[in-house]
């Protein structure tokens, strides 16, 4: 047995379905947090509540999620960024929302409070009245007089709000770093003391083009939490929603970086279907991008009569242009252009925890729809992995995994069973933990019901992983470059601005 | 709503206008005594929160079928040029002032469009510490385009009535 399932074996456990969490010591949490670092576990998420720091982890070889806590300690826990630097944000957005402090933390620097907020700490017990002024100051105004690029928080193009300052040394960037949460919007305390029904809404609102998978997910924790199941009904048919919001996505990501790339044929076919793809998802969901279809216990509505047809009709339609599509990433002016760029190797691909096409097309096989989702067990999932790491691949990937859920919509649709489409809730107490494959990698949510209302959640954006990993990948990249990796990268903000 | 695929990728005809709101459009242009010439209009991008909703729409008013630039509207990159500030999300206390700089650095006469319930009035997110409410709060609101998010036709519809009354 491994030292780290040692501290876990020998920990109290709290019910969470469906993975016990570990209450540790402090003690216990810094080693176990070592622990991790040798054995190769996978920091998945870090948040807190008002009186624990948690954090979810994956064991790798035994494929099984561990979730750990720790109590604070006169505003203290040990931080776990010396050894998963990944941790580093997490850590900076719960000392600015719950005021916890992470001591030996690499960073504390304010992330989400730009000290704009009538508080600080909004989720403490109690928050403190915001009075003095302390400014997010970004790190190293490098002194040598080098050129520092500022861009965002409102972009030229459209696109979402944060700040990225690149310094230059000539034409190479140097230095990258990123300052977010300009569109934080408070969405954890709107969520708390709603009933998960009412909470749903700002679950679908947290990233609008992955709405789909966050409002699964976080039904699904609660389905877990109540330790009940949905109708098979619904089921496939969040399977149907989950794979039309992956193939609009993708598409949406080859229109915009063929846009940025000057591919106008690809930004214009991309473009076209993608819309075809949105007016199907209308007619048969009643919502282009399937915004609050997905509540807890089920889903909002059935499929539209003759639903299936139309979205049928438009998977044919994307399918019969794929080929043209993959011919243009394959020779000509784009390939040229995108390969090589943006490399992000394996290594720091794992360590920072980054999963989806950016993660795969790095050479790491993770998908949580072949790993947690016995929902598709049915339709095995095939997953695709490049090695490259750069940009070309992940463009190639896109397409892989459009035509994947092409055929993955279709054989959900062809075997859709009949029956209720949503179950009662009951309004009981527990805690749950689930995930879903979303467009950029997996999200996990994790909540818990007080009687039936939402006590506490955290929703995990992959937003969390891409941006450090971009940061790193933007080291050494030439600056014209910039806005073509952001883009293969498909970045998000409002999902990790909580 | 009636929808036939088709694989030739060509602009879908435009629908008519809402006269009303060209009226009054054009009622507050003339209170402020100031025209342009030209029936084109330059648009900047103003997010103020938003959950990329609002983006991802207005986004597609780009795509072959809406082709906005056929109206002579086009996207640009700075205020500086623009005539009209569009604006998405609910107003978060952390973007207030990068709303307010660019609505300074946009030229007068300018037109400022609310696209979507949060940039109306804060929509699902009023109340929160951390949100202001509509881009009203902050800049003076010529049209708002009410949706979560609200479809393309209809932000378009909404960006044609301007048109027409800037050049009435
Ligand atoms: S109006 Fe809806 S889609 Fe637009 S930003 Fe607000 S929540 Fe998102």
């Amino acid at each position: 047995m491994t030292a780290a399932n040692e501290i876990i074996r020998a920990a109290e456990a709290e019910v969470c379905r469906p993975w016990l969490r570990h209450i540790l010591t402090q003690s216990d949490w810094a080693a176990l947090a070592h622990a991790s670092a040798a054995e190769s576990w996978i920091l998945l998420a870090h948040w807190a509540d008002t009186i624990q720091a948690h954090a979810l982890f994956l064991d790798p070889d035994a494929l099984t999620v561990v979730p750990v806590s720790t109590p604070i300690e006169s505003g203290l826990y040990p931080a776990l960024s010396p050894v998963l630097p990944g941790a580093a944000w997490y850590e900076r957005m719960i000392h600015d929302l719950w005021g916890h402090e992470a001591f030996g933390a690499s960073d504390l620097r304010p992330w989400l409070d730009h000290d704009a907020w009538p508080q600080h700490h909004p989720l403490a017990m109690r928050p403190h009245p915001n009075t003095a002024a302390e400014t997010p100051a970004l790190v190293g105004i490098d002194q040598d007089g080098a050129m520092i690029l500022p861009l965002g928080p409102i972009w030229g193009q459209i696109d979402e709000a944060a700040h990225l300052r690149l310094t230059l040394n000539g034409p190479a960037i140097r230095r990258a770093e990123s300052l977010l949460g300009f569109t934080h919007k408070g969405t954890l305390s709107l969520m708390r003391g709603k009933s998960p029904r009412a909470a749903a809404r700002f679950a679908a609102r947290l990233s609008a083009d992955a709405t789909v998978a966050h409002s699964v997910a976080f039904a699904q924790a609660t389905e877990s939490a109540m330790d009940a199941q949905v109708p098979p009904r619904a089921a496939a048919l969040r399977i149907v929603m989950l794979e039309t919001e992956r193939i609009a996505a993708h598409l949406d990501n080859l229109a915009e970086v063929g846009r940025l790339a000057d591919a106008q044929a690809v930004r214009t076919r991309c473009g076209f279907l993608r819309e075809i793809l949105l007016r199907a998802s209308e007619a048969a969901f009643g919502h282009r991008l399937m915004m609050d279809c997905v509540v807890p216990g089920g889903i909002a509505m059935d499929i539209a009569e003759g639903g299936s047809q139309v979205i049928l009709r438009a998977l044919g339609d994307i399918a019969s242009q794929l080929s043209g599509i993959r011919r243009l990433h394959d020779s000509g002016a784009l390939p040229a252009q995108l390969t090589g760029l943006g490399p992000a190797g394996r290594t720091l691909a794992t360590s920072l925890s980054v999963g989806g096409v950016a993660g795969r097309a790095s050479g790491r096989a993770f998908d949580v729809r072949t790993m947690f989702a016995s929902d598709y067990s049915g339709l095995s999932p095939r997953i695709a992995i490049r090695t490259e790491g750069d940009a070309a691949a992940r463009q190639h990937l896109r397409i892989f995994e459009i035509e994947e859920s092409l055929r993955l919509v279709g054989a959900a649709l062809k075997a859709l069973p009949d029956g209720p489409i949503t179950v009662a809730l009951p309004q009981v107490s527990g805690e749950g933990i689930a995930c879903v494959e979303s467009i950029r990698g997996d999200v996990w949510h994790w909540l818990r019901l007080d009687h039936g209302q939402i006590a506490a959640a955290f929703p995990r954006d992959p937003g969390w992983a891409l941006w450090p990993l971009a940061e790193r990948v933007l080291e050494n990249a030439a600056a014209n470059d910039a806005a073509l990796i952001r883009a293969s990268f498909a970045l998000p903000a409002s999902g990790m601005d909580l | 709503m009636t929808w036939k695929p088709r694989l030739r990728p060509q602009p879908e005809p435009a629908a008519p206008l809402d006269p009303e709101t060209t009226q009054s459009l054009c009622a507050r242009l003339e209170a402020a005594a100031q025209t342009r010439l030209g029936r084109s209009l330059a648009i900047r991008h103003v997010n103020t929160g938003s959950c990329n909703g609002c983006e991802l729409e207005m986004r597609a008013l780009s795509n072959v079928l809406y082709d906005l630039e056929r109206f002579g509207l086009r996207f640009v990159d700075s205020p500086r040029h623009a005539d009209v500030l569009l604006v998405t999300g609910p107003l978060t206390r952390n973007l207030r002032t990068a709303l307010e700089q660019a609505w300074d650095a946009t030229p007068d006469p300018k037109w400022v469009v609310a696209v979507g319930d949060c940039a109306v009035d804060g929509g699902v997110f009023k109340g929160s510490y951390a949100v202001l409410g509509g881009t009203g709060l902050s800049v003076p609101v010529d049209l708002t385009i009410g949706g979560c998010p609200p479809p393309p036709s209809r932000i378009l519809a909404g960006l044609r009535t301007l048109l027409e009354a800037n050049t009435r």
